[in-house]
């Protein structure tokens, strides 16, 4: 009885000790393999081997010292055998020889058992501009953080077998063309950069567009994009873009829990209780952000941070001039040209000089066909229309924006918003 | 490994260019596949004659099929090629970006199937 009792406790240690490495050593393992084998799944089979192997060896021999070690030496010998296997089939040689190099690699920094940090590299290939744009975000999820297909199609409301198949075609993509998995050079940086940046703040924003505690997955995908964001922070310390996007991230997720009342009813920023936000986490992006500015290089991902920033501290001063959000929506503006920048550039424009000047910006803007299904767009114009008395466009614009509002939370918020609107003009008339 | 770089322009174009324009094009080209040989990535490369001298053949019902004409009629037609040898997709993309045609056509990059056995590897 004792000794079962003993054996199930060994067991318990070793799995728990084989998921506490997945979750920490996934993507750093599976970066250094698929760097040397040029092929992610390959890779990805042989990690996952390992691990099966790790779950049956490590109950009976006890948890190695080294743990990333030992999988490491056991994902390389089954990435070996699987090439060899495939060899009849498809040209290994090169696989062959690289397998072969690393392993001479391997024996002589045995020593240190330690092994540099590729995930960078692996960042870099899957947001290479040679991968679908659309993909490139649930490739590096499910390459860095080991997340299974079934998940990231989920959260990227996809059918599980239509994201297997793109993640495979775009693993099968790097693996044919030779897509490196090496730091891009200088003269091809900023772009392969932004490739990243955009990847991840996808990510981010595929999570936080469904707030609803309902949606588990979708939600975790938030806390997975501020991960990636971290570690991009930790490998690219010197890129003031970096630190902005994880600023960015952190400024948002500081207000979570004051974007819910307790009847789970959506609350707009100027109504937040600023005492539910985080503010360790504040102060934290505050860090990240003025060090970013120390390096003098400007961009998309700073600013958009530095406009949360200006919103919070406003909301906390009670600060009634505009002039600094207006100010950075312009910079972002110059910078981004997008519509939506411009959307809420106008509601800035809105406080500091009124809703006729708004109105101006939102007249140019209705041409654009991007906005025409953009929630946000209809319901600033008819909160526009509302500040102007024109009730006919408000309560229309109110009809379009309930229309397009996924959330319940936020429909909601809209109808009653409409409510109040024709009850007012009601009174008036 | 070894890609392809294919090269797509509009075949008018070069009618309509003056003989002057022709001869800059011309060293353009000249200077581009020096520069790959030197590199040691130069493996192959041809100019093709326009697609009004094509012919397509297919089996139809055992029998050959032989037609006039490009497989494909697009805007920009196949005009010639570069095989080269690149560590990395990377490594093909600066070649096909300095080719010549990436300025006023398309280049198609595209690895070369490796064959067991092969160098192409």
């Amino acid at each position: 009885m004792g000794d079962a009792r003993e054996q199930r406790s060994v067991t318990d240690a070793a799995r728990a000790a084989a998921n506490d490495v997945a979750r920490r050593s996934y993507g750093k393992l599976l970066a250094y393999l698929a760097a040397d084998m040029r092929d992610v799944s390959a890779a990805e089979d042989a990690l996952s081997e390992a691990f099966a192997a790790a779950l049956a060896d490590w109950p009976l021999h006890g948890c190695p010292d080294n743990p990333e070690s030992w999988l490491m030496t056991v994902a390389r010998r089954k990435g070996i055998d699987g090439a060899r296997r495939k060899r009849s089939g498809e040209a290994a040689s090169v696989q062959l020889q690289a397998i072969a190099d690393m392993h001479a690699e391997c024996v002589d920094t045995h020593e240190d058992e330690s092994f540099p940090d590729r995930r960078l590299g692996l960042l870099f290939a899957c947001a290479h501009p040679a991968i679908d744009v659309n993909i490139r975000a649930p490739l590096m999820l499910q390459t860095v953080l080991g997340l299974e297909a079934k998940t990231i199609a989920s959260a990227f409301l996809v059918s599980p077998d239509a994201m297997g198949r793109r993640l495979s075609r775009a693993k099968q993509k790097i693996r044919e063309a030779g897509i490196p998995f090496a730091i891009p050079e200088r003269d091809a940086w900023n772009e392969r950069l932004e490739a990243v940046l955009a990847a991840i703040y996808a990510t981010y924003a595929e999570g936080w567009s469904e707030p609803d505690d309902a949606d588990l997955a979708r939600r975790d995908l938030v806390e997975e994009a501020v991960f990636l964001a971290r570690l991009l922070a930790e490998l690219l310390p010197q890129e003031p873009e970096t630190l902005g996007l994880l600023a960015g991230m952190l400024y948002t997720e500081a207000r979570r829990r004051a974007r819910r009342s307790a009847e789970g009813e959506y609350v707009p920023l100027a109504e937040q209780d600023t005492r539910l936000w985080d503010a360790g986490m504040i102060d934290e992006a505050e860090t990240l952000l003025q060090r970013a500015s120390t390096f003098g290089r400007i961009g998309r991902y700073q600013l958009e941070a530095a406009l949360q920033s200006a919103h919070i501290e406003r909301q906390r001063s009670g600060r009634g001039d505009w002039t600094p959000e207006v100010q950075l929506y312009d910079a972002l503006y110059a910078l981004t040209y997008s519509p939506v920048v411009a959307l809420n550039r106008a509601l800035a424009v809105a406080e500091l000089e009124g809703p006729e000047a708004a109105m101006a910006i939102l007249r140019v803007l209705s041409d654009d066909k991007r906005l025409a299904e953009y929630q946000p767009y209809w319901a600033a114009r008819a909160a526009l229309f509302a500040r102007i008395g024109n009730e006919r466009e408000s309560l229309h614009a109110y009809d379009m924006a309930i229309g397009l509002a996924h959330d319940p939370a936020v429909r909601r918020f809209l109808q009653r918003r409409q409510a109040e609107c024709a009850k007012r003009f009601g009174r008036l008339g | 490994m070894q890609y392809l770089l294919m090269l797509f322009v509009e075949e008018s174009a070069w009618h309509r260019m003056s003989d002057d324009e022709k001869a800059h094009q011309g060293a353009a080209y000249t200077a581009y596949t020096e520069a790959l040989k030197k590199a040691g990535a130069w493996v192959g490369s041809n100019r093709l004659q326009d697609t009004a001298t094509a012919t397509t053949v297919r089996l139809a019902n055992g029998k050959s099929q032989v037609l006039d004409g490009p497989y494909v009629e697009t805007k920009e037609q196949l005009a010639g090629y570069y095989l080269i040898d690149a560590a990395d997709l990377d490594a093909a993309l600066g070649w096909a970006a300095r080719c010549p045609t990436a300025s006023h056509g398309v280049v198609e990059v595209r690895p070369v199937w490796a064959m067991p056995g092969s160098s192409a590897a």
